[in-house]
């Protein structure tokens, strides 16, 4: 058998058949739906991505303040506590005040 | 008033993609006929041109305008074929047992009478569409480019990206790969 003239028949032929150029009904409506539906997903996509980086950020600096506060020696002396010096601040004044004057 | 394809381009870059949608509407029937040359699903053909006018949307940007914008698209649809050939690859080990008989007859008819075989019957086209099928992904677009398109080299290099000494390699190997594909096909039919 020649199989160059098959060859060239053959090619001749795929010449020959017009390609159809059919377009589905609405394809445009259906392509620009998923465009829409992809921009709305990439700003969802892009809150979704700073948030869970925020979050993060917040949890590495909660566990540096934790561990800061965890290994920090107790400076408190006299055995006052916290309480007690928030007191003696905040009546420092009315202390001051209740002095007899001069 | 009509607005110009450039006037689309820029409104859509703007930020209007509701500008986008009379390029899809006036090219989608060109994306179509390209498709249906490397698909035979309609299935298929639609997730190519789908592919292709997200592809072409995402990528606008890259558009520069110095060619029409025509030519731009046909090179983005045929590379996403291309891709679609390498990613469906099933048919190429079948036998061709399965070919009907019109494309039998046709066959013997040629075999009898080379010369008298008609091109523009069906069953030469269902033969082709058959090797073509069995054809590797780079030999069957360079087939399709170079010999059923009649497009020069420098035009395939342009559209697949490949260099011509490139093209020029895989379409001497394309034609050998359809010439052994044709071999089989008579051997299996007439020896």
């Amino acid at each position: 058998m020649n199989l160059i003239e098959l060859q060239k028949k053959l090619t001749t032929a795929a010449r020959l058949q017009k390609p159809d150029d059919r377009v589905p009904y609405a394809f445009e409506k259906r392509i620009m739906a998923l465009i829409a539906d992809g921009a709305v997903a990439s700003t969802r996509l892009l809150w979704a991505r700073g948030l869970w980086r925020a979050a993060v950020s917040c949890v590495a600096v909660a566990m540096v303040c934790g561990t800061v506060a965890l290994f920090t020696p107790d400076s408190h002396d006299g055995g006052n506590d916290l309480s007690q010096d928030f007191e003696n601040t905040l009546l420092a004044s009315a202390d001051v005040d209740d002095s007899p004057l001069p | 008033m009509e607005r110009s394809e450039a006037e689309l381009i820029a409104a859509v870059l703007a930020g209007d993609s509701a500008s986008f949608e009379p390029l899809v509407a006036k090219y989608s029937p060109r994306v179509f006929a390209t498709a249906r040359r490397y698909a035979r699903r309609e299935s298929e053909i639609e997730d190519i041109a789908q592919e292709v006018w997200l592809k072409a949307f995402d990528k606008l940007k890259s558009f520069r305008g110095e060619a029409p914008f025509e030519h731009w698209l046909m090179r983005m649809t045929v590379r996403t074929c291309y891709d679609f050939l390498r990613g469906h690859q099933r048919n190429r080990e079948s036998s061709f047992s399965e070919i009907s008989e019109p494309e039998e007859d046709w066959l013997e008819r040629f075999v009898a009478d080379p010369g008298n075989a008609p091109e523009d019957a069906d069953a030469a086209k269902l033969l082709i569409d058959r090797v073509m099928e069995k054809l590797s992904p780079e030999a069957r677009l360079v087939i399709q480019l170079l010999e059923i398109e009649d497009r020069s080299v420098k035009e395939i290099a342009k559209i697949t990206g490949w260099s011509v000494p490139l093209v020029k390699v895989r379409a001497f190997r394309a034609r050998g790969e359809m010439r052994k594909i044709l071999v089989r096909m008579t051997k299996e039919k007439y020896l």
